[in-house]
């Protein structure tokens, strides 16, 4: 067991429990299909949730693009309102959900743990194949909406009834609400089927001496990500099978008596708070789902990259978990002007504060591991400490929002805009490059081109800055979020615009800057730096593989013996500054490595 | 690749609970992938079904009209009589009872006594096919009485929408259940758990262990019945 294998590491005894994980039969791949398209490979399916959903995310992209440019500069890209809502929606509901869920929990998850666990794939590969293709499906139902008459919905992301579903909101009485509910619904099935994978994976497929406590922060933030959105996508499933039964045949779940154009709709006796608290006891889960990721990953870059032991890691763990489970009872903090009772907005005042606790552990935490560490300025390490100055920031205007009295003047605003930007797009976001620099070199054995990278660093960084710190006063100076249109007149309107002209311009360029990205993966891809084995000397099981690139099965012969934590950096004693996690207790016997 | 075919496998002895989740490999020790990922799927339907419910349970407070009868609405005429709740009562004993044949066939399986086991599922898939054909029943029925799911003669509309989904939704559940009871019956009797037979997409080799995760399957679905019947028919 591996409960006596604790000490044995004191003792500089290299003893190997015993297997309790049969050896898994891989399919392996006999054609062109099998090994590039219906792959059962994860770190193939990884990469494929990967580009589909930056593809789907380059729309998002650039319908960001177009409503700046109506928010800033009316009339040089002739669009109606509806459209402008249009494009409000589709970014919203892209960039949460098909960018940044599928990127995180299927695109890094897939791909990394596999390999950091120890497993030669997902416990069932084959389920895994067809996760992709039913999510890949759902991007597609999402992507024909805007080719159906009436184009797809402009509800806004949080498609609240009753305006979701009359006649006056783009797509409302057409195919696009519709369309957008199916394709939640599909994504909610392809996703279970993911992550009931990952969660197996991780809890009875670890490789012999991987305990959960010796596990990267990386897999603790997307497997408890992934538990939260098995429990919290059902909601989203239901109030979308809700829906569209109040759109295709008229029941009346969400949708109260009526009048629309001064005619009495059928509806009768709804209710549409019912609505908003089922998406929002998916929507607040959903934020964490996105951030617990980038938490965990950030926390594995910054003890590679700053060479040294992540600090507090058990507390690192529980915040984590404790997070999850906060998140579930926060979910009405969205809703305080949504006429509840105000002892409702007591409750989850209280609660979403207590949040900030263990989310102030893990920041104290990040920085205590940089504090007087050997820190290294490479891309990645970059991107990390950009997102923990983003993640104070977005949280610390959290802490604004989440009191009722503040929030109900602030609701609805840019300042509102501004915060979960900050917090739960930007921070992620800044965590997912930082992170394709970090892995790019095992992904394909080269590294990206370091001038590039550093220009794509600084202008992302600073950028998203000028787009959000403004918003902020914005907000506080009452403009409100998803008005299509300000209106020149006034002193007071006149510096909105000037602001909204800055906050428009930046976001061109930092946009922009991201096709250099692109364009430094493909090229580096094929003609980057080589990196070889391991070319960070990072010490989790990732980089350990025989071949780099890893093959299908990932480990070669023999599957990994695990005798330590992922973060022996900088060990007193020992030869060099990281002692990997299949190193075994008498290969390093001078070092003084503590119990993990 | 897979060099270590003939490792030796050990199931380790049952340990307290912080033990064996802070050793390594398991977490459940000795719990098959499947039986685990099924456990877990069904807490996270169990939260489908749930809120489903909740909402029922909202809607009924938040409509205005009155909520029908359940006792006049789901009784049948028997001669003279009318008998309230005979079919549900008829159909949710037969759900239970598949649940007993079910757990049986189980047992048979881990026997390896494949007749018995192969008999057994297919009385579970019989079962499971006439509750859904009882079913398809009392729709007919109700449809036919004029209840939509907009609309119906007995008070709020609600009743009618939220009677057919959650009644189709549960009813689709068992459904595929059905389906899978009677692919697995044929694997039993093929005798595939005995002989280890690759399945057909998954090439994995298979194993009586499937008969069990089939009934966690088939008794969740009848456990979430006991909640609908009793949330439904009987408030």
């Amino acid at each position: 067991m591996a409960a006596d294998s604790y000490d044995d590491v004191a003792k500089n005894k290299d003893s190997i429990p015993s297997l309790e994980v049969p050896p898994q039969d891989l399919y392996h791949a006999k054609s062109w299909w099998t090994k590039y398209i219906f792959c059962q490979d994860a770190k193939v399916i990884g990469i494929q949730y990967a580009l589909t959903a930056v593809a789907i995310g380059m729309v998002g992209l650039v319908s960001s693009w177009l409503m700046r440019m109506q928010i800033a500069f009316p009339g040089v890209i002739p669009m109606e309102a509806g459209a402008y809502y249009q494009l409000v929606t589709m970014h919203g509901m892209i960039m949460v959900v098909y960018l940044l869920t599928a990127l995180f929990l299927g695109g890094f998850g897939n791909f990394l743990i596999p390999l950091m666990v120890g497993a030669r794939d997902m416990v069932f590969p084959y389920v895994n194949m067809v996760s992709f293709w039913v999510f890949f499906l759902a991007v597609i139902i999402l992507a024909a909406s805007y080719f159906v008459p009436g184009g797809p919905t402009g509800a806004g992301w949080t498609l609240y009834p009753p305006q979701a579903i009359t006649s006056g909101t783009p797509g409302g009485d057409g195919l696009g609400i519709v369309l957008m509910l199916v394709s939640l619904a599909v994504f909610v099935i392809g996703f279970t089927m993911g992550g009931l994978n990952y969660v197996i994976t991780i809890l009875q497929a670890r490789t012999r001496g991987m305990t959960l406590m010796r596990l990267p922060l990386t897999v603790w933030g997307i497997f408890t990500a992934t538990v939260l959105a098995l429990f919290a996508f059902p909601a989203l499933f239901v109030a979308g099978i809700m829906m569209t039964l109040d759109n295709m045949l008229g029941t009346s779940f969400f949708m109260p008596a009526i009048v629309e154009f001064g005619e009495r709709l059928t509806y009768d006796g709804g209710s549409p708070i019912l609505f908003q608290h089922l998406f929002w006891f998916f929507g607040h889960p959903e934020v964490y789902i996105v951030a617990l990721p980038a938490f965990g990953i950030v926390s594995d870059l910054i003890s590679v990259h700053a060479r040294k032991n992540i600090f507090g890691y058990r507390m690192m763990v529980w915040a984590i978990v404790v997070i999850g489970a906060l998140s579930f009872i926060v979910w009405a903090h969205h809703m305080y002007v949504a006429g509840m009772n105000p002892w409702f907005g007591f409750f989850f005042a209280t609660t979403t504060l207590i949040i900030a606790v263990p989310t102030a552990i893990k920041v104290y935490n990040w920085v205590l591991t940089l504090w007087r560490g050997n820190i290294k300025l490479t891309i990645p390490m970059l991107f990390a400490i950009a997102f923990i100055i983003t993640f104070v920031n977005g949280g610390l205007t959290g802490l604004f929002l989440g009191n009722v009295a503040v929030d109900v003047p602030l609701s609805d605003t840019y300042f509102v805009v501004a915060h979960f930007h900050m917090v739960m797009g930007i921070a992620p976001v800044l965590v997912i490059l930082g992170s394709i620099y970090h892995w790019f070199p095992l992904i394909t054995g080269r590294f990206l081109n370091e001038r590039l990278g550093r220009i794509h660093f600084w202008v992302t960084f600073i950028g998203s800055y000028s787009i959000y710190f403004p918003m902020h006063y914005l907000g506080f100076m009452g403009v409100t979020r998803r008005y299509f249109e300000v209106f020149e007149g006034d002193n007071f309107t006149y510096s909105i615009i000037g602001i909204n002209q800055f906050i428009t311009v930046a976001a061109l360029i930092t946009g922009a800057v991201q096709f250099l990205f692109f364009y430094n993966i493909i090229v580096s891809s094929k003609f980057g730096k080589k990196a070889g084995k391991n070319p960070w000397k990072a010490c989790s099981l990732e980089w350990q593989t025989p071949d780099v690139p890893p093959t299908h099965g990932n480990f070669g012969k023999e599957l990994p013996v695990v005798y330590r934590w992922a973060y022996d950096y900088s060990v007193p004693g020992a030869d060099k500054d990281y002692i990997t996690q299949d190193t075994p207790p008498s290969a390093v016997a001078n070092a003084k490595a503590e119990q993990t | 690749m897979e060099s270590n075919q003939n490792v030796e496998v050990i199931v380790p002895e049952k340990q307290s609970f912080s033990k064996e989740w802070a050793s390594d490999q398991k977490a459940f020790k000795g719990v098959p992938w499947g039986k685990a990922m099924m456990w877990i799927f069904l807490v996270s339907d169990t939260f489908v079904f749930s809120i489903f419910l909740i909402s029922y349970m909202t809607v009924r407070f938040s409509t205005k009209a009155d909520w029908p009868n359940a006792s006049e609405v789901f009784g049948l005429h028997v001669g003279d009589y009318n008998v309230p709740l005979l079919l549900i009562a008829i159909m949710t004993f037969i759900l239970i009872t598949s649940s007993g044949t079910m757990a049986l066939a189980v047992k048979y399986g881990y026997e390896k006594n494949r007749k018995m086991c192969g008999y057994l599922m297919l009385a579970t898939a019989v079962f499971g096919a006439s509750f859904v054909g009882m079913q398809a029943f009392e729709w007919t029925k109700l449809i036919s009485e004029g209840v939509r799911p907009w609309d119906n003669p007995f008070g709020a509309p609600q009743f009618g929408a939220i009677f057919f989904m959650i009644t189709g939704f549960h009813g689709t559940h068992v459904t595929i259940g059905v389906i899978f009871l009677f692919i697995m019956t044929r694997k039993v009797f093929r005798g595939d758990f005995d002989t280890g037979r690759r399945g057909f997409f998954t090439s994995q080799k298979s194993n009586y262990e499937a008969i069990e995760i089939m009934g966690l399957y088939w008794h969740f679905v009848d456990l979430v019945w006991v909640f609908i019947f009793a949330f439904f028919y009987l408030w």
